[in-house]
């Protein structure tokens, strides 16, 4: 039982810095920094992102534009600010979705036992024979292009690792003395999910889902990257790392800044889990 | 009761000193620890959580369970040499060598992918040069002294095939090895149930008898330590505060600590009677009282105890008392 | 006219087995007997001590009582009900009526929520008092159990090990029961504070009169708390009476020499000279006959086959043994 206390009850939200709070700030920074670019992208891009300029294309980072223009003659700059709006979005949706199906699937499983959980797991095994993206594709090209999809898809695929996560640890809760107490005490199996149980197996799903945020968002960035996501014009860091490729090594400026944008938002996400995750005493 | 006892002194502790440093702050976990340690005697050392009796261990074989920690000051002579001011090369010689430890939960402390024998052989080659025969041999002995049956077969069985009680024999097999001086039994029977508990004191004293060696016996356990002991060290919020023979601590003791924790043992009183308590609880790292530690919860408390923290001192011949005001009669009303 | 009052709790060869199934039967396990035909009876207001050593089955036996995990067959009485057969109302009349303290104080709350939550829970659940009352109740549950209402807010890694015990008893007194089980409750706490707790327990036996099955290995406590004792060795109740007659004359060579490995704290007073040899063995491979014959010094032929002698039903003192109850002294 111990071992439950140890792990659940340093949970509480106290501030226990190991590696020292920078993890958390830095990315929490980056990701507010991205976050507001995104809100004031009308405000705050120059140009518009899909304003072709004839005259100014594929030129290198100038004064008018700061990060050059591509093979179209739209703005760099603009596109990635614009982008940021798409990208931020499906990190968000591409975790929200996977992360409430799977809470739900997983926590009946480890609580219910029995044939559910056979089940569950056997769905999950039948999942995870498929590689990921092959099945991402198979859905979205099923499915008909496009950022919804998208989505789609990653709720169907996504969900596998937080149930398996979830069911993880209200197994290990479950035989907890507190979680008997409330059954000798007559409390119904809602109550004892969502008071008990759910409360104290949720915080390794949450620290997860920010890793989980960097993975989906590369995701995002290689659907759109073969067509199958975000479609053109629109702007997206995927797109434009794809229609760059040809261009990669007379005009970098056109895939190397979207890169960048996807890394620093990644690293964003990454430094917000680490941070989290020792907030929050969670051990990966 | 232990004919073999010699009057010769074989490890001496003067001032042993631990602090855990970290953010800033430097606390002290073990407060001026000295006693001394007879050769062919047991000595127990007794206290409730926080009191620092594990920690005394962990720092005589500088194996401090964190980085924080550290001995501080201080000074442990085994045989004449200071083993805190030894190097790490000596000091994994005089571990398994010149001190035997055997700890609370055998589990955590025998290697599950070693054969029993292994782990035993294993110490003997590295503290005593033998070839690969001849350690087998002394290690089929040692089990068979520990009072594990079949040793010769048993040699090659691993952990998780002993049974709990068989496991305790085992770890007192590995580390005995080597004929150590002196053996540090951490809680040893805490785990245990009490009749296996039973076989295993007595088995730590026919092994004293036989083979001479002196045991730090460390338990929270009161009837434990009058039974196996022959003289007691009392700790409290990581100082000694009461030092001697057995009888005299236990069934007179001068600190009103000792006395009241004699007179809480659920076996002292009759039934249905409320069981005699020390109100309030032990001090945690960092909440330390100022002057004497055990002052909040003490009855006979007084203004002095709050700022002068007492010394251990002599109160009758070779029984020391940690206070300023020891009691002097039998009767104890320390607790309530 | 029958003047004795109808017992609390009455269990009758209640079997708690795990395991054991199986499609194919040369690949089943053997079950893990851990509660083996055991029947006792505690009346209202009574403490009743359970103890054993590992693999006795007094936990398991416990939690059976209350109807926490299937019973495999046998019957359990709680004021006349059969809760082995129960109906989902008779159930939660149980769950009303009983609760449990747990060994481990910071295992048995809930790390994330506010202690007087927790209690607080307990009578919103059972509709113990109005919603306007619930917090003047909390406060009188915390005086209660010796600790000041302004606990309520703290959560239980900012309290002591006793104090968390304390909240889980106030837990359980929320619902008022009939019957506390109280399953090692002070074995995890030091020894100056084990008493405050124990002294909680007769106050509160006192003031409200419930019964109590106080599962404990320390005998000397079970001595203190408890009117009746039952011993349990494997599974099974091998004696069951008055506590000090078990004490002073026990009548199984079990209870004999668990008794005699106690370390007394009179220091005149040795350690036995013949400590029972061997371990409890485990539960899935249990001995024929009695299931003590192995380890017993004055095991006869006739107690390694058979049926395990029974308890028996006449007198309060009862031993599960063949030897009559003079000829067990060890």
């Amino acid at each position: 039982m111990s071992l439950v206390r140890t792990e659940t009850a340093r949970t509480g939200f106290r501030l226990s810095f190991g590696g020292g709070p920078l993890p958390l700030y830095l990315g929490s920074a980056i990701l507010l920094a991205w976050f507001v670019l995104a809100v004031l992208a009308p405000l705050v891009a120059p140009y518009d992102p899909i304003f072709q300029d004839g005259t100014a294309r594929l030129q290198p980072p100038n004064l008018n534009h700061w990060l050059g223009t591509d093979n179209f003659g739209r703005d760099i700059l603009s596109r990635i600010i614009w982008g940021a709006r798409i990208d931020l979005q499906i990190a968000l949706f591409g975790v929200v979705f996977p992360f409430l199906i799977g809470t739900a699937l997983g926590s009946c499983a480890g609580y219910f036992g029995g044939w559910i959980d056979t089940v569950l797991m056997r769905i999950i095994d039948v999942v995870l024979a498929f590689p990921f993206l092959v099945l991402m594709m198979a859905i979205i090209v099923i499915l008909k292009p496009g950022l919804s999809s998208f989505y789609v898809a990653m709720a169907l695929v996504g969900w596998v690792s937080y149930a398996r996560l979830v069911r993880a640890q209200i197994l290990v809760i479950k035989s907890a003395d507190f979680v008997l107490a409330a059954t000798s005490l007559g409390y119904g199996h809602s109550r004892i999910m969502f008071r008990h149980l759910l409360p104290n197996a949720i915080l390794g799903s949450v620290v997860f889902s920010m890793s989980d945020a960097v993975l989906v968002l590369l995701n995002g960035a290689a659907i759109s990257y073969l067509g199958l996501g975000v479609q053109p014009p629109t702007a997206e860091w995927g797109i434009m790392i794809a229609e760059g490729q040809s261009f990669i090594t007379s005009a970098w400026w056109i895939t190397t800044f979207p890169g960048i944008a996807i890394v620093t938002l990644a690293m964003g996400f990454s430094l917000l889990a680490d941070g989290l995750g020792e907030l929050l005493g969670v051990r990966e | 009761m232990s004919e073999t006892l010699l009057d010769e002194t074989i490890l001496s502790v003067r001032d042993l000193a631990v602090v855990s440093t970290g953010g800033g702050t430097t606390e002290t976990i073990l407060d001026r620890v000295s006693f001394d340690l007879k050769r062919g005697e047991i000595l127990g050392l007794v206290g409730e959580s926080g009191s620092g009796k594990s920690m005394t261990s962990r720092a005589l074989i500088r194996l401090l369970p964190s980085n924080r920690l550290s001995v501080s000051g201080g000074q442990a002579f085994l045989n004449g040499r200071d083993i805190l001011a030894l190097d790490d090369k000596a000091m994994r010689a005089v571990r398994g060598g010149s001190i035997g430890m055997i700890f609370q939960n055998p589990s955590s402390h025998l290697d599950p992918v070693m054969t029993i024998g292994k782990q035993i052989a294993e110490s003997i080659r590295f503290h005593k040069s033998v070839g690969k025969g001849e350690a087998r041999r002394q290690a089929v002995d040692i089990l068979r002294q520990v009072g594990i049956p079949d040793p010769e077969r048993r040699f090659d069985a691993y952990p998780h095939e002993f049974s709990g009680g068989m496991r305790q024999r085992a770890m007192i097999a590995v580390a005995l090895a080597c004929d150590p001086d002196i053996l540090i039994a951490d809680e040893p029977t805490t785990a245990l149930d009490v009749t296996v508990q039973a076989q295993i004191l007595k088995l730590l004293t026919d092994l004293r008898d036989t083979r001479g060696v002196s045991i730090i016996f460390i338990t929270h356990d009161l009837g434990v330590v009058s039974q196996v002991c022959d003289r007691v060290a009392v700790m409290y919020g990581g100082r000694i505060v009461e030092l001697g023979g057995k009888r005299e601590v236990i069934g007179q003791g001068r600190h009103p600590y000792t006395a009241g924790l004699v007179a809480c043992q659920p076996a002292e009183g009759s039934p249905g009677e409320r069981v005699r308590t020390i109100h309030g609880q032990p001090p945690r790292v960092g909440h330390m009282p100022e002057g004497c530690r055990f002052h909040p919860r003490c009855p006979k408390v007084s203004e002095r105890c709050s700022m002068v923290s007492p010394e251990l001192e002599l109160a009758a011949p070779g029984h020391q008392v940690a206070c300023h005001y020891p009691i002097t009669q039998r009767l104890a009303e320390v607790a309530t | 006219m029958n003047a004795r009052p109808a017992p609390l709790l009455e269990v009758n060869g209640l079997n708690v087995h795990f395991g054991g199934g199986g499609l194919i039967p040369s690949l089943r396990k053997p079950p893990l007997r851990a509660v083996n035909d055991v029947s006792l009876t505690v009346m209202p207001g009574e403490t009743l001590g359970l103890v054993g050593e590992s693999g006795s089955g007094k936990s398991t036996l416990g939690r059976a009582v209350l109807r926490l995990g299937e019973l495999t067959s046998g019957e359990v009485l709680f004021d006349g009900t059969d809760m082995a057969r129960a109906t989902m109302g008779d159930l939660n009349r149980l769950r009303r009526e009983t609760a449990m303290i747990f060994q481990d104080p910071y295992g048995a709350l809930n790390p994330r929520m506010r202690v007087g939550d927790a209690i607080a829970e307990v009578l919103r659940v059972h509709n113990k008092v109005p919603a306007d009352g619930i917090r003047a109740r909390v406060a009188d549950l915390l005086n209660l159990v010796g600790l000041d209402a302004g606990y309520a807010r703290s959560r239980p890694l900012d309290l002591s090990g006793g104090q968390c015990q304390r909240i889980g008893i106030a837990r359980a007194l929320a619902v008022e029961p009939k019957l506390i089980v109280a399953d090692e409750c002070v074995a995890a706490l030091d020894v100056s504070i084990q008493g405050q707790i124990l002294n909680l327990l007769m106050d509160l036996r006192e003031r409200i009169g419930m019964a109590i099955i106080f599962i404990a290995h320390d005998l000397a406590i079970v001595r203190r708390l408890c009117d009746r004792v039952a011993v349990m060795y494997l599974g099974r109740i091998v004696e069951v009476g008055p506590t000090e007659e078990v004490f002073t004359d026990p009548r199984h060579p079990y209870s004999a020499s668990l008794l005699s490995a106690i370390p007394d704290i009179d220091p005149d007073k040795g350690l036995p000279e013949n400590p029972l040899a061997g371990e409890p063995p485990s539960p899935i491979a249990l001995p024929s006959g009695c299931a003590f014959h192995p380890r017993c010094p004055k095991a006869l032929p006739q107690c390694s086959t058979g049926e395990p002698p029974l308890l028996g039903r006449d007198g309060p003192h009862r031993a599960a043994c063949i030897l009559p109850p003079g000829e067990v002294t060890i």
